[in-house]
């Protein structure tokens, strides 16, 4: 870490034409679990600037392997080998070190280990699907695992997840906190999907999907995306009204 | 022409989707032996200050179902009105509590619990003291962003009255979607996403 001090400014507004709205109808399931009525705008005080840190002792050494962090007797998970990669930033561009990323997905055939699931697609016994990291200095992060396959899922008649990566977030303020997923450059499914289309913005969309990062493939074993994700900014402090009212 | 801002955009939130257990609380769905335990399912200890609670509650949907693939996460400041967090400037909060607890709602009851304890009241932005309260994040299959709101509590009506939140609600007949109800060492917070008794939830 470095020597800066901890930062204590409330965070910039959020764009509410950036994120998707709560009231989503193509995707059914947002119909009845959507407020409908204004959400309270309230300055940040000292429960939003803060959050809760989580130190290297609470991460396992293969919490960021899903290749090997389930596996059983050193057998590999089915599937593409990949690198996934990039840095958590807010939104002055500033890395973000000590973020908790976790992160789980489908495996190479689209099948969660879930109770609740039912896809056709089989389980690897040698996948669980879950993993996490927390980002260095530089705020960068990277794990290995296996590309996710694309699996139907109950909303249309045919409606189809694209590849993707599903992402938790803990920056350094709990009103940072961020949930959102990853899709893979190329794929056709993300244009077609309701919960993508959540999103009101195709820039805002693009934010989500990774490209291939060539230069950061290890040849002959894995290829690699890149992704960056970006937490909301903090103001700064230098002006603002002091918080303990003194 | 001036020169350029260069903010970046706040990543789009995505849905947490039915399957937020796998990646948030793995053993909670049974996938055992990746972590040694789940993250935020205890947040106090022995030697924990303050008055013991259990917080509990379900979420409710539109239609006044349980929400039984939801994931609740909450934040609090400890018994003296502290955050554990480098963040936190006004003093040094009590090492054994946490602040931070996450559960996921009961697949078959729809019910969360947090063992925790009450926590010390803190001051809004103007100084004013505001009542004790508790800061709820709800995520789940189809909530695109997650919801923020607050419990506050039931043993607290004076300072529930005189709060700077509440009473700057506009519509007052919301305020009690916001009391948990205290009874004995049980305060019971039940969230409404949608309907009549829908929740006050916040943008902070
Ligand atoms: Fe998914």
């Amino acid at each position: 870490m470095s020597n800066r001090k901890p930062e204590t400014g409330g965070f910039f507004q959020r764009d509410w034409t950036w994120q998707p709205p709560a009231f989503t109808p193509a995707y059914k399931t947002s119909i009845l679990r959507s407020p409908k009525k204004a959400l309270m705008s309230l300055n940040n005080g000292p429960s939003e600037i803060t959050g809760p840190v989580f130190g290297h002792s609470e991460i396992g050494e293969l919490d960021n392997d899903l290749l090997l962090n389930f596996s059983s007797n050193g057998e590999l998970p089915v599937g593409e080998r990949i690198i996934v990669h990039g840095r958590v930033l807010d939104e002055r561009g500033r890395p973000v070190p000590g973020a908790l990323l976790e992160f789980w997905q489908a495996n190479a055939g689209g099948r969660y280990r879930h109770k609740k699931e039912s896809y056709i697609a089989p389980l690897d016994p040698n996948f669980g699907g879950c993993g996490r990291t927390i980002t260095d200095e530089n705020g960068a992060y990277s794990f290995r695992t296996v590309k996710p396959g694309p699996y139907p899922w109950p909303n249309g008649v045919n409606d189809w997840r694209p590849a993707h990566i599903h992402f938790s977030v803990f920056g350094h303020g709990f009103a940072q906190r961020l949930i959102t997923q990853m899709y893979f450059e190329g794929d056709p499914l993300i244009w077609k999907c309701p919960i993508v289309q959540a999103i009101p913005d195709e820039d805002a969309v693009r934010q989500l999907v990774a490209p291939l990062d060539m230069a950061n493939t290890i040849p002959m074993d894995s290829i690699a995306y890149k992704f960056d994700i970006v937490l909301r900014g903090r103001r700064s402090t230098l002006f603002e009204n002091r918080l303990e009212g003194n | 022409m001036t020169q350029p801002l260069n903010y970046l955009k706040e990543s789009p939130s995505q849905t947490a989707g039915p399957y937020v257990h796998i990646g948030l609380t793995p053993n909670f769905t049974e996938i055992t032996g990746v972590y040694a335990e789940d993250l935020g399912i205890r947040m106090v200890n022995d030697q924990t200050e303050g008055d013991r609670i259990t917080v509990r509650g379900r979420v409710f949907d539109g239609m006044g179902a349980p929400v039984k693939d939801a994931l609740v996460e909450i934040w609090q400041a400890d018994a003296k009105g502290l955050f554990n967090s480098p963040s936190e400037t006004r003093g040094q909060a009590d090492p054994n509590f946490t602040g931070w607890g996450r559960c996921p709602t009961h697949m078959e009851t729809g019910e969360f619990v947090f063992e925790t304890v009450k926590p010390g009241a803190l001051p809004f932005n103007d100084g004013r003291m505001m009542a004790p309260y508790i800061s709820f994040w709800v995520v789940a299959r189809g909530i695109n962003i997650g919801l923020n709101t607050r419990m506050y509590f039931s043993d607290e009506t004076d300072a529930n009255a005189a709060d700077p939140v509440l009473t700057r609600i506009e519509h007052q007949d919301r305020v009690p979607t916001l009391i948990g109800k205290r009874d004995g060492n049980t305060v019971t917070f039940d969230i409404h996403l949608q309907g009549d008794s829908e929740t006050v939830f916040f943008d902070l």
